[in-house]
Formats: structure tokens, sequence, C-alpha cells
């Protein structure tokens, strides 16, 4: 059992410690096939507290987030969950996988537009994603990535480059502060 | 009747034909939608991925200016939103420590107690026996593959909608309006959902797969209740026929579109001619 003890408390209502191994989770995980780890193994590496090798993997920044995995447990373990804890750790503590830190990119793009907007404005967004993928290891194909979409967007009157902002703007910010405190920050 | 509304940034954005549709159906059915004010974005997959108090928060103060404008029932029509609220008001309602935090995270009081729904919901309790005798051009000629995803019935026992593995809601209302419905393999498998951007390889290869299987079962066009499946299905359908050199040629409504259809609201008044894809084999609609 001390093995158990080492689980990390961040991973506390999950229950992590009930896993036996059945393998459902990985059995209807549908991006499985892409993963360099697969769903069930992160889960025995958070019991057995050996969590370097699930931050650096692939696979969690692989999923997709449909939790199947959490639906279909038979010992209520929320692997999705665990999923979002082992993300949220990687990127505070810079181990995110640089095959796809471009993810890891897209998400704190959003919420950094969130934060500054309320509401995201999508092709504010997309452009700063694109600019900083491009930045960062010159990616053209993602630059280039739907651009021939633009025109058609624009015609369906479904590209609107302002956006929306809330009014009350400054209470977004501070809920942002206010939950990305010492340690929390994504 | 009268719903409580949270549009949700997508249908503000280039998901604003589900909105137009949505609308247009409610005024058909002389229901009501109050967008609550000013309310805010509900953080998605960013949120929850990166930090889970802000993942609790966002959807919280939407929560609160519900509760304080005393709407009871809220509409999401995305269900990515539907389920971080449903996830926030649960895990307000569960813990008094959290309900005095979140207060005074978000600046309101918010205790949890506001009730989420999906837009089939809406559908129901406006009543499938009230739909059916609004219908005017019944669905004759559909023969939909009902697309539920991932978080319409997903996680289970936080949404409690429907069952998980085979959902039959939006068979029903539209076996009342006339279509059939097929029965497929792929109803709630995801599509990809938000990584359309940063990693739309996946997202190829799951929307070619739920397409394909579609059309295997003989539908001849898919109904959604999401903005992200109709992004990934409908306007990434070209690439997805690109990229595995293959013809899917099939259509995707929104359920609204299809209600709308039935009650005898035309292509344009429901935004079906701002969609993507179209039928290979002519549906005649």
């Amino acid at each position: 059992m001390e093995t158990l003890q080492t689980v990390d408390s961040a991973f506390s209502g999950t229950s992590v410690e009930a896993c036996y191994q059945c393998g459902k989770c990985t059995g209807g995980c549908p991006v499985a096939g892409l993963m360099d780890l697969m769903p069930n193994q992160l889960v025995r590496l958070v019991q057995l507290g050996r969590l370097e090798k699930a931050l650096a993997s692939t696979a969690i920044w692989h999923c997709v987030s449909c939790q199947t995995c959490t639906t279909r447990c038979p010992q209520s373990v929320d692997c999705a969950g665990i999923m979002d804890v082992l993300r949220q750790m990687s990127a505070e503590q810079g181990k995110a996988a640089p095959k796809l830190r471009r993810v890891l990119v897209f998400q704190k793009a959003f919420l950094d537009n969130v934060r500054r907007n309320g509401r995201l404005n999508e092709v504010e967004l997309i452009g700063f994603f694109k600019t900083l993928a491009f930045l960062k290891d010159f990616n053209i194909p993602l630059l280039m990535k739907d651009t021939l979409l633009a025109p058609q967007l624009l015609q369906r009157g479904k590209l609107h480059v302002f956006g929306e902002k809330v009014r009350d703007r400054a209470v977004v910010r501070r809920i942002f502060d206010r939950c990305m405190k010492a340690g929390e920050g994504a | 009747m009268e719903f409580g509304y949270y549009p949700g940034c997508a249908l503000h954005g280039s998901s604003n034909d589900y909105e137009k549709s949505i609308r247009a159906c409610m005024k058909a059915l002389n229901a009501g939608l109050k967008e609550l004010d000013d309310w805010i974005c509900c953080g998605a997959t960013a949120a929850h991925s990166l930090n889970h108090k802000l993942s609790v928060a966002l959807p919280a103060r939407n929560l609160a200016i519900a509760e304080r404008d005393g709407i009871e029932s809220v509409l999401a029509p995305c269900p990515m939103c539907s389920m971080e609220l449903i996830k926030a008001a649960r895990a307000l309602r569960e813990s008094e420590p959290m309900r005095r935090e979140m207060s005074e995270i978000v600046e309101l009081k918010v205790e949890g107690k506001t009730d989420v729904i999906n837009l089939i919901q809406v559908f129901e309790r406006i009543g499938v026996e009230a739909l059916k005798s609004a219908v005017k051009k019944p669905l004759e000629d559909l023969k939909p593959a009902c697309y539920y995803g991932c978080l319409l019935t997903r996680p289970a026992k936080v949404v409690q909608f429907d069952d998980c593995e085979r959902p039959r809601s939006m068979e029903s209302i539209l076996e009342a309006l006339g279509a059939a419905p097929v029965s497929w393999n792929y109803a709630t498998e995801c599509c990809g959902a938000g990584l359309t951007m940063a990693n739309e390889a996946t997202v190829l290869e799951l929307a070619n797969k739920i397409l394909k299987n579609a059309a295997a079962s003989g539908a001849n066009c898919i109904v959604v209740a999401c903005p992200m499946c109709h992004v990934n299905l409908d306007m990434k359908q070209s690439a997805v026929e690109h990229q595995y050199d293959t013809e899917h040629g099939l259509p995707i409504y929104y359920l609204s579109d299809l209600v709308g259809l039935a009650l005898g609201l035309n292509k344009k008044e429901l935004a079906i001619d701002k969609h993507f894809a179209r039928a290979r084999v002519h549906v005649k609609r």
C-alpha cells in the first residue's frame, strides 16, 4: 500500500487510487492510437507517483477531453479529470512535450483572449496563435492553414474582426487574477 | 414559455448560424429567450486543462448573473458551455466553502441552483406533442444520423441527460416530425472538438470516421446540437474529403434547422444557406 500514499494531493477527487487496470479507458479512447502512453498507463504512473514520464508525454495533449474514459470507468475513476491535472502540472512546470506544445500555446492564447475581452474573439485568437507558432518554429503550414476559408467565412457573415467585449471587463480580469494566484497560473 | 439564454462565444462568433436557427424556431413556437446580461466565456477546454479554479469561476460568474436576475432555467446550446456550467453548479451545490469562495471570486452571490439545459431539452420541455401539432412540412425525405458527440451525454454523472451509450432523445423528436433517423455506430464518438485549430490532423481523422459511418448506415444527412461538431463535420468536410481522397457530400444540420424546416420556416430564415457542405445526392430541402 506504500505506493498509493505517494499520490499527489492535486489528484484528490479523481479516485485515482481505485484503478485496477482493466483498460476500459484506453479501449474507448478515440485518440489512444496517437498516444505515446495509454490512458490506463498514465493512471498507473500517477498511482505510483512517477509523474515525470506522464507530464512529458504527448498523450496528455492528444487527449480531446471527450469524457468517454470517465463515463465508462467501472471504478468511477475520473480519468479525464486526471488528464486535466496532468496538463496543468505539465504547463506549470514547463514539461509539455515539444511535439504538441502548440496545443498548450493555443490554450494559453485562448485564456489570454478571454481575460482581455471577457468573451472569445476568434479572429484575434487565431491570428495571435498563428503568429506565435510561426515565430517559435517557423510553422508555415500552420500559418497558411484555413486561409482559403477566410473569404468564405466572410461571405457567410461568420468572420467578426472586432469581436464582442463584455461591459465589465475589469471584473473578468480580477476573476483571472484571483484564480491564477501563486503557483496556480496557466 | 421563456428560457434564460447563455449563447456562449461560438454562437456569437462563427457559429452565428446556430443562434439564428434557434431564435427562428423559438419565435415560431412562441417561446422566449432571455439572454444573460453581460455573460462571460465559460473558459472551455483551455480553462479546465490549465487552471481548475478558473474552470469553476468563469461558469460561476454566469450562474451568479442568472441567480441575481431570477432566471431559473438557462439554455446553453453549446454542450461545452452547458457541461462547464452544470459542473460548476454541481460543485457549488455540494460544498459550502466552495460557495463562499466562489461568491468572493466572482463578486456576486452564487449558490449553483440554476437549471442548465441543452437544446434537445428545450424542445422536450416545449413538448414533442406540441411540436407534432405545429408541423407544416413533415421531414418525410430525411434519414438523419443523430450525432450527439461527447459532451451532450458525458460525463453521465455530471450532465445526467439521456442514455450515455445509446441516446434516443434527438431521434424521438425527429421521428415526431416525420423523419426516419438511421441506426448507426458513431452517435457518441468524439469529433475532436476544440482541437480544430491546434491539432487538425486528429479532427480530420475522427470526422472522417463519423461521416463514413453515417453514410454507410444509410443516412442522407447528420444532425447535431453542438457548434463544434458542426464546424468539424460541415466546415471541415471538404478538408476531410481532400485528406482521405473520398467524397462524403453529407449536409450537416443543427437540430433546430430540422425542427424549423418541419415548422415551415425556410433555409434562409434558419441560416442553412450559411453552411458549407452540400449534398452530393440531392435531398429535397
